[in-house]
């Protein structure tokens, strides 16, 4: 295998990896950011991938090449009802948004599984889909010499969809009236009170915005990777998600950088192997290299990760 | 304050998951007189591993076993007849084999060798219950019968097939887990190679899970862009993601030509895309037929209690599908078949 193969299969593993976790690391900046804490991406992504899988398998024939699309937005409004449950328990209910978080957890397999076995004769998974979002070259960009070829050729295009999605979310959060608002429910929601701004219908926004984005991660991961849905689809992506905003310091474009470096680490450990020194190394070190450079890189390079300061805590409006 | 309601939740997860284990034990021991061997002389159940009843493999075999043997013996789903407990974590497996004892199943059938601890402790405070472990070995316990699979004996057919279809003369092996029972496929799997042509390069690469398809499509993108054209995968769903790489590349590229080699079940499902399928051929484990027929040994009196029993090619109970094999490579697969019945060969278990 050649340096620019190698390299495009490292780029192209790593975005692959990425791709869903970029967008529920979004999804859950938006909701924190705006003061609610959101553990429940975990069970915000299995709905999203159970009802793009669903959709999928349904409308494949209406809607042929364009179903992928077509389902992760579809999932997408399924994941912004779903997410409507923590908004109104946590916002309005007053409930301690872990507790309100983990019961999107439990709830969201069992609730998957349920309808699985309703909607396909019994079955605990559901068939493979045949329009999947598959690898490919991304359009001029892949004709580039050797950049094109590493970057662009055979990759992920959702991928780079996430990280233009992230762009606009840090444009969002940090350039417009919307953002700004967002982000004064959760640092300070009396003082945004004071000011007139609607401290309920910020928060509304935030998490549904991450109900929404959460389970477009869930319809990425099920339709680009595993093809169809079961209790093992999402197996613990949602608190990858949760880990990678926090390492990004609950910035749309520093959770975008940690999913990548996430996806990047644990490419590097699998094809690391056809790499000519990083080879001879014994494949334990590999293996465990993911998870020991992001201790180091958490530790040495980034610093201290601050929430935003009203995360987590309920507002209750004076009367 | 976030993070001490985090650590507060965790042990309030574990503070009332071994409230709920300890429960489960003491009521176990307070009812099982009532409730214990109800009405039927024999009823069999079995429990299934995380993998869940309809998980297209050897659960969802074993439970097809089961419902034939029930159907021959006139018997009802339900007590005094045959069921399934179905785990949804590692934590269910006590509790699902103390209540499958305690609603009268005489035969207790543990599907995969992650429930080894569960029946060799269960099957210690329950001395009147068969209890039998699939894919493992419970030592001591006179009243467990351990079932195995020649596993490796596919995997050398499976080798055979892979290195007389391979044209780039590299294959390649994704394993779940490093261990005992994928060791077989990998040892088996990799003599079959051998057989053929020892100069063929096998990669194995290990994923470290069985739940994990975006490592699985990762390990596969590296080896398919290394030359490999075709590879086995022993790794339950992250095989999912070996089939995703092989059906993009296909489509990317119709005149490569890569494969994927299928296990414990025909995964020819799998492997189908528009224009054509990526599936070889499939190692069969038929986890089914041993079930039917440790329940009818069961119900003979005859049960094999503290017994190893292995079932291989020769017992039927595993087999290489046809699947998209060439003629020839179909007959050598079925001549080397013939050989490990007859004894020629004796293929290796461990790596």
């Amino acid at each position: 295998m050649n340096l620019v193969s190698t390299l495009s299969t490292v780029f192209s593993s790593a975005l692959l990896f990425a791709a869903p976790l970029i967008f529920t690391a979004l999804g859950g900046t938006f909701s924190e950011r705006s003061g609610i804490v959101n553990v429940g991406l975990e069970g915000i992504m299995t709905i999203g991938a159970f009802s793009a899988i669903a959709f999928n398998l349904t409308f494949a024939d209406t809607f042929q090449s364009a179903t992928p699309w077509i389902a992760m937005l579809f999932a997408g409004i399924v994941g912004i009802v779903f997410a409507l449950f923590h908004a109104v328990a946590t916002v309005n209910l007053r409930a301690n948004h872990i507790v309100s978080g983990t019961v999107l957890n439990l709830m969201a397999p069992a609730l998957a599984i349920f309808l699985t076995k309703m909607m396909f004769d019994g079955k605990g998974q559901t068939a493979i889909i045949n329009f999947n979002f598959a690898k490919v070259d991304i359009p001029f960009l892949s004709s580039i010499p050797v950049v094109g070829e590493i970057l662009f050729k055979r990759t992920s295009l959702l991928a780079y969809i996430a990280i233009i999605v992230a762009i606009i979310s840090w444009v969002v959060l940090y350039k417009t009236k919307f953002g700004l608002r967002l982000r004064s429910v959760g640092e300070h929601p009396l003082a945004a009170d004071t000011l007139g701004i609607n401290v309920y219908k910020m928060r509304y926004a935030g998490v549904l915005l991450s109900g929404f984005l959460g389970a477009i991660g869930g319809a990425v991961m099920a339709q680009s990777i595993t093809l169809n849905f079961a209790h093992s689809t999402i197996s613990g992506q949602g608190f990858m998600a949760l880990a990678a905003m926090i390492f990004g310091k609950w910035n749309p474009l520093g959770a975008m950088g940690a999913a990548i470096f996430f996806g990047f680490a644990q490419s590097l450990s699998v094809i690391g192997n056809y790499i000519p020194f990083i080879q001879d190394v014994p494949s334990i070190y590999l293996k465990v290299a993911p998870y020991a450079l992001t201790i180091i890189v958490l530790v040495g390079f980034i610093g201290k990760s601050e929430a935003p300061a009203a995360d987590g805590e309920t507002y209750i409006k004076a009367k | 304050m976030k993070k001490r309601s985090l650590i507060g939740l965790l042990a309030l997860g574990v503070g009332v998951s071994m409230t709920l284990v300890a429960c489960g034990g003491n009521k176990d021991k307070d009812s099982s007189k009532d409730k214990g061997g109800s009405d039927s002389k024999y009823a069999a159940a079995i429990v299934t591993d995380v993998g869940g009843v309809d998980d297209k493999s050897f659960n969802q075999s074993a439970w097809e076993g089961l419902q034939e043997w029930g159907k021959e013996n006139d018997l009802e789903r339900g007590k005094g007849g045959f069921d399934y407990f179905q785990s949804n974590t590692d934590a269910d497996y006590m509790n699902n084999l103390n209540n499958a004892v305690k609603q009268g199943y005489t035969t207790v059938f543990g599907v995969g060798y992650k429930l080894t601890d569960a029946i060799s402790e269960v099957a210690g405070q329950r001395q009147d219950t068969n209890f039998v472990i699939i894919d493992s070995v419970v030592e001591d316990r006179d009243n467990v019968a351990s079932v195995l699979f020649k596993d490796q004996e596919a995997s050398f057919l499976a080798g055979i097939a892979a290195a007389k279809t391979s044209e780039s003369k590299k294959i390649g092996f994704v394993g779940g887990m490093e261990g005992e029972v994928i060791g077989r496929f990998e040892a088996g799997f990799l003599a079959g190679v051998k057989a053929v042509d020892p100069s063929i390069k096998v990669d194995v690469v290990y994923a470290e899970a069985f739940d994990a398809p975006e490592k699985g499509q990762q390990i596969a993108a590296a080896m398919y862009n290394n030359g490999v054209d075709v590879i086995f995968h022993a790794s339950g769903a992250t095989g999912n993601g070996v089939f995703s790489e092989a059906k993009d590349i296909m489509k990317n590229d119709p005149s490569k030509k890569v494969w994927v080699i299928g296990v414990d079940r025909d995964q020819e499902e799998e492997g189908k895309y528009d224009g054509g399928n990526v599936t070889l051929t499939s190692t069969l484990k038929g986890v089914g037929a041993t079930v039917k027929d440790i329940a009818n040994r069961s119900k003979d009196g005859k049960f094999p209690g503290g017994e190893v029993i292995s079932y291989g090619l020769k017992e039927e109970a595993i087999d290489l599908t046809e699947g998209n094999l060439t003629e020839d490579v179909q007959k050598a697969v079925d001549e080397y078949r013939e050989k490990i019945i007859s004894g020629d060969i004796e293929v290796p278990d461990k790596p």
